[in-house]
């Protein structure tokens, strides 16, 4: 009997290997397609190098162990890869769907349908921000100096697959340069949208964020997709630096459909009191990944994320968050909700580390996940690494159902039960949304999560004894 | 209005209420007094039909209607109302988008057009001051962080906002300073109508020298076992309820 169990485990493996090898094989080949500035040509080389050196994630790796990538075996069905370049075509109706899609917001509007740069439907480029492919010698100095080096510096146990990936295939993305004591005029909105396409969709986003000493700036990103049923996989890698004393406003939705495939992760640097202020939503598809990387380089600097999730059908999202205290003083808060339904599944594994001269660090992370299913499933794991002896850290995770006596008071003023249930999931969320910075953001995102909660029964039911699962 | 008889009713396997029998009619303001855990909360419940208090056997008309079989949300939006002696806090909904919810439910089922946004945040900022609640708290998530006499103004403009048929005030006195108390119960006695009937329940007697009761009742052991008029309550007040229990067995 356990022999058996033996053989055939080692025959799924060996089948999956094999796609995950057909898979390594093809995003190497198009990494060899792309044609992008000859002064990237060295970060691709080297993201390919990296990419090809690094096992392929299996379950006991521990940054994949709640998320099997078993859906990238489709992608080797579909014709995409070699002679492909990532940043394709763009279509005619991407700009209808873009402006059916984007939110309005007094800020300088970018798009980006498919990884390319969308003039057309974009603003003009205030002074700092540069697309790769026209960078001058300067702005190639500046990108050259920090691009790949934020998502680098990670150790070498932990770096992130798909970062090499990015690194591998880039040929386009957008620097957004803010000089020493100065402040962007307007928030930066830069939208992504996958188009509709006759294949499988593959796009590289890549965004550079530097902010000097003094400087401040806000910037949101927007990842929407033009269908529901196209298969897309978008890897989209952000980068931020920020200075003695910079500040960033960051937000960063993720509402793409089921439909699509989503590696992404932010990687931020923090120099002496400098301040991140961060707000992230996901939406369940069919592979959500998104890592945030955060280190403290100066003393003194201060972060806050929010982050949100909502899985449904059988969709999975991946929250994998790390915030590295590596000198003192430093003020960390991380705070993330999520909703589960269906036989949906949701990873959130939220790491500190304080290092040993990391001393008076602050530092909180916090979890709540709602589940509305039996069939659910949250993993959800802090993990704590201290080293420093005088810290204030604080963690905690829970799993829960619908309040019961909330819903009672709610029905007890006349409201229906099904109304009740989706003002306490969306009330359950809207705390978080509270904390944005835009009024628009704000209604647009409620009304979307109301509309989600209105059509989609699957986040709002009560369970009774719903299946807890904590890692 | 209200008609009880006989009603049995326990919460898990323990029997709290004792064939209780209670008839109120309209305009009425009856005040119901007893020791800890004698019934009074689960009265209420009971009436608002909380999952978790199971009626045993009994009856209760409500407006000619059997009760027991309406839903919770049934009940509220024909007029029946508790105030709650620990108001539920929800952060993240906010005030005015829960009274809002409310008003429209009841509004809709007696046939009236929802109020315009306008109109009902005119409204509901006008009655907030009546109960002394600045409007700012309708801006803040239901309850979310407000004191023990806010809750309870709170639970006062749910009911201005709502103008049931029926009101129960369960412990609203509860935790209230002086300053409050005559606050919630001049909101009480601005509601008084020969139309509208109330059920006071209450520890002290403080209470209902502001809300003038046409009958007072104590509840001992899950029954009415004395009913009488204001005087009553000056009595319990002396005496404690020591004096009741002979009567009880």
């Amino acid at each position: 009997m356990t022999a058996s169990t033996a053989i055939s485990t080692r025959a799924t493996e060996a089948a999956t290997a094999g796609n995950a090898a057909d898979f390594q094989q093809r995003a190497l080949s198009l990494a060899a397609a792309q044609s992008g500035p000859d002064w990237l040509a060295s970060l691709r080389e080297q993201g390919s190098a990296d990419f090809s050196r690094t096992p392929w994630p299996g379950r006991k790796t521990e940054q994949w162990k709640y998320t099997t990538l078993r859906s990238f075996q489709d992608f080797t069905e579909a014709d995409w890869g070699a002679g492909k370049s990532v940043a394709g075509v763009k279509h005619k109706d991407a700009a209808s769907a873009i402006s059916s899609q984007r939110l309005t917001l007094d800020a300088t509007n970018l798009v980006f349908v498919d990884g390319v740069f969308d003039a057309e439907a974009s603003d003009k480029l205030p002074a700092g921000l540069t697309l790769f492919s026209r960078a001058d010698n300067a702005a190639q100095k500046l990108i050259k100096d920090y691009l790949g080096r934020i998502a680098g510096g990670v150790d070498s146990a932990r770096r992130n697959l798909f970062a090499m990936l990015n690194n591998a295939w880039v040929s386009e993305g957008m620097l957004i340069h803010v000089p020493r004591q100065t402040t962007l005029d307007k928030p930066v909105y830069v939208a992504h949208l996958s188009s509709q396409s006759a294949s499988v969709t593959v796009s590289n986003q890549r965004l550079l964020v530097v902010l000097e000493e003094g400087a401040s700036a806000e910037i949101i990103e927007h990842y929407v997709s033009q269908s529901d049923e196209q298969q897309v996989f978008v890897n989209a890698l952000t980068e931020i630096h920020l200075g003695n004393n910079a500040q960033l406003h960051h937000t960063r939705l993720n509402l793409e459909p089921e439909s699509v495939s989503h590696v992404g992760g932010v990687y931020l640097n923090l120099q002496r009191d400098s301040r991140f202020n961060g707000f992230t939503i996901a939406e369940g598809s069919r592979l959500k990944r998104i890592d945030y990387q955060m280190n403290h380089c100066g003393p003194g600097a201060e972060l806050n994320l929010d982050g949100v999730y909502l899985a449904r059908n059988k969709q999975l999202v991946d929250y994998h968050t790390t915030i590295e205290h590596r000198v003192p003083n430093g003020t960390s808060k991380e705070v993330f909700r999520g909703i589960i339904g269906d036989r949906a599944k949701a990873v959130f594994n939220g790491r500190i580390h304080i290092h040993k001269d990391a001393q008076k660090t602050l530092a909180e992370l916090h979890n709540r996940n709602l589940l509305t299913s039996n069939s659910a499933e949250i993993d959800t794991k802090p993990e704590l690494e201290i080293y420093a002896d005088d810290v204030r850290c604080a963690h905690g995770a829970t799993i829960s159902q619908l309040d019961e006596t909330a819903l009672y008071y709610l029905q007890s003023r006349g409201i229906g039960p099904s109304q009740a249930r989706v003002m306490l999931s969306f009330g359950f969320i809207n705390e978080l949304l509270q904390g944005l910075p835009h009024e628009e953001i704000k209604v647009a995102l409620g009304a979307h999560l109301t509309a989600l909660f209105e059509a989609d029964r699957s986040l709002v039911s009560d369970v009774a004894g719903a299946t807890v699962e904590s890692a | 209005m209200l008609e009880i008889q006989k009603l049995n009713a326990r919460v898990e396997d323990k029997q709290i209420l004792n064939d209780l029998s209670l008839s109120i009619k309209p305009g009425e303001v009856h005040a119901i007094m007893g020791p800890n855990g004698s019934g009074k909360s689960t009265l209420g419940n009971v009436l608002t039909g909380r999952a978790g208090f199971e009626v045993m056997s009994g009856t209760i008309e409500f407006n000619g209607k059997n009760l027991l079989e309406m839903g919770i949300e049934e009940r509220a939006r024909d007029g029946l109302f508790l105030a709650f002696q620990y108001p539920v806090e929800i952060p993240g909904v906010s005030n005015m988008e829960f009274l809002k919810s409310a008003v429209d439910a009841r509004r809709k089922h007696q046939g009236m057009e929802e109020l315009s946004s306008f109109d009902f945040m005119k409204l509901a900022r006008e009655t907030s001051q009546k109960v002394s609640l600045d409007p700012s708290f309708l801006k803040r998530g239901v309850n979310e962080g407000f004191s023990g006499g806010e809750k309870k103004r709170n639970e006062i403009l749910q009911m201005m906002l709502l103008e049931p048929s029926f009101c129960i005030l369960d412990e609203t006195d509860s935790g209230l300073d002086i300053d409050a108390l005559q606050v919630v119960a001049s909101g009480v006695n601005a509601m008084r109508s020969s139309e509208r009937s109330f059920i006071v329940v209450t520890h002290y007697q403080r209470l209902l020298d502001f809300i003038v009761p046409d009958y007072v009742h104590v509840l001992a052991g899950g029954r009415i076992v004395k009913s009488g008029d204001k005087e009553l309550a000056k009595e319990l007040e002396a005496k404690g309820y020591g004096w009741l229990e002979g009567e009880v067995a």
